[in-house]
């Protein structure tokens, strides 16, 4: 499982962890996310992360 | 003086003449700013945005010239940052039945700001709110642009796009409208706000640019939150977003160095020359004397860059330092970039110079040039040179 980094805020996506505060569950890959998911920290779009 | 802007939209925000450091010292304010505030008049009265907090009893006394502040229904809070938030606790205080609009990261940050509790409601991209009429306003997100919270908050009357911090200026003005501004002076404060605020977020300007294009809702005008209005000329203001965020500079060369006695700025002037020789206009700046905003404004159309300093404790020196550390998060894109600078013994800064242009992502297009203690005339013409060099690949191969 990959993690990815925001580009704009250097947040860290990490798919064991998740995103609970999207309500995303630990385990969920990157491309599994959906398309409206965006970064917690600084809230832009998928688009704009990349692979660690 | 009232200035009513738009048919019942009025411009009721403040003029500061006086600042001339703005965010702490990372912006400097050549001739002041403006703290952009909009009163609509519709069966709801609604402010967009307020004003810094010092000047809050001046919009307020501008709000009066109008309508009673109690009267106030609704306010919309494009963004947290305290310029355009500061005068909320008084205006709450002075509109006691007004409920707030923003997005949900406005209302965590204006919590974390302020500590009220206040009426509050979470709006998001596509979402409207009737002022009753034939005025609807319509929200667009606009996540980093340039805080997570940013929105900007469309006025279908008039088709106004109030876009806060984005196509702003820090420019204190008389006038209210960017047609009323000399171009050159006008457009030279857009540059300046442009590179040292909106330029590492380039990728999210574009996607912007295309979602309001998209969108379908016509502009009019399109009035942010600092400096003038734009009206008729708002496509000049569109498209120059869109070139400087496409990151495709001209084949101009800005020269930023430090010295410590004079060995660097020796080096420098002869570089200068060398790029005078091979065509290619140039700007130079002794970082210690030079506005570090104007100089970023600057590098904004350049696509080249050289930097310089004496060797200090083997590194560069302090100020050209800092300099580097800012113009790295900013992101500049597409450019070519190269070193030079002086040293006593060991050396460092040139190496150092070149290590931030590296994690910068600009290409260097010469190795960097050093020459101890004070440059002979030898050296000088290797200088030379190098900036005729460097001038060369700016330019291209003859097309």
């Amino acid at each position: 499982m990959s993690k990815y980094r925001c580009t704009v805020c250097g947040y860290i996506y990490d798919p064991e962890q998740g995103d609970p505060s999207a309500g995303i569950k630990p385990g969920t890959e990157f491309e599994s996310l959906p398309d409206t998911w965006v970064c917690p920290e600084c809230g832009v779009g998928k688009d704009m992360f990349e692979k660690v | 003086m009232r200035y009513e802007i738009s048919k019942d939209v009025f411009w009721v925000g403040a003029v500061d003449w006086s600042v001339r450091h703005f965010h702490g010292y990372t912006f400097n304010t050549g001739s002041g700013t403006t703290y952009n505030a909009y009163l609509i008049l519709g069966e709801k009265i609604t402010l967009i945005d307020t004003v810094f907090g010092p000047f809050a009893a001046e919009l307020l006394e501008k709000i009066a010239e109008i309508v009673p502040p109690e009267k106030i229904d609704y306010i919309v809070a494009n963004h947290v940052e305290t310029d355009h938030s500061g005068a909320l606790t008084e205006i709450m205080r002075a509109a006691p039945r007004a409920k707030l609009f923003g997005t949900a990261k406005c209302r965590e940050g204006l919590y974390r700001h302020y500590y009220g509790d206040w009426p509050f409601q979470t709006v998001k991209t596509g979402d409207t709110l009737s002022l009753g009429g034939d005025k609807t306003l319509t929200f667009i997100e606009a996540p980093m642009l340039h805080w997570p919270d940013s929105m900007f908050t469309y006025l279908d009357a008039g088709q106004v796009l109030f876009s806060n911090d984005a196509f702003g200026q820090h420019l204190a003005h008389s006038k209210r409208f960017a047609d009323e501004v000399e171009p050159g002076i006008l457009m030279r404060e857009a540059a300046k706000y442009y590179a040292n605020i909106l330029w590492p977020l380039s990728r999210l300007v574009l996607g912007k640019i295309a979602e309001l294009q998209k969108s379908g809702l016509p502009v009019s005008m399109i009035a942010p939150s600092h400096g003038m209005i734009w009206r008729g000329d708002r496509g000049v203001i569109l498209e120059n977003y869109a070139r400087w965020a496409q990151n495709r500079p001209e084949a101009k060369a800005v020269l930023v160095y430090e010295t410590m006695w004079g060995g660097t700025e020796k080096m420098a002037g002869a570089i200068y020359s060398g790029l005078l020789d091979a065509g290619v206009e140039t700007a130079m700046f002794d970082i210690n004397r030079a506005d570090r905003t104007e100089i970023i404004g600057r590098m904004l159309e350049a696509g080249g860059y050289l930097c310089g300093s004496s060797t200090h404790d083997n590194s560069m020196l302090p100020n050209l330092a800092g300099f580097m550390h800012l113009l790295k998060g900013l992101k500049p894109q597409n450019r070519i970039a190269a070193a030079f600078g002086s040293f006593g013994w060991a050396g460092g800064a040139v190496k150092e110079i070149e290590q931030i242009f590296r994690e910068t992502g600009l290409s260097l297009a010469c190795e960097g040039i050093s020459a101890q203690y004070s440059p002979d005339p030898r050296d000088l013409e290797k200088c030379r040179n190098f900036g005729r060099e460097f001038g060369r690949k700016l330019i291209g191969p003859p097309k």
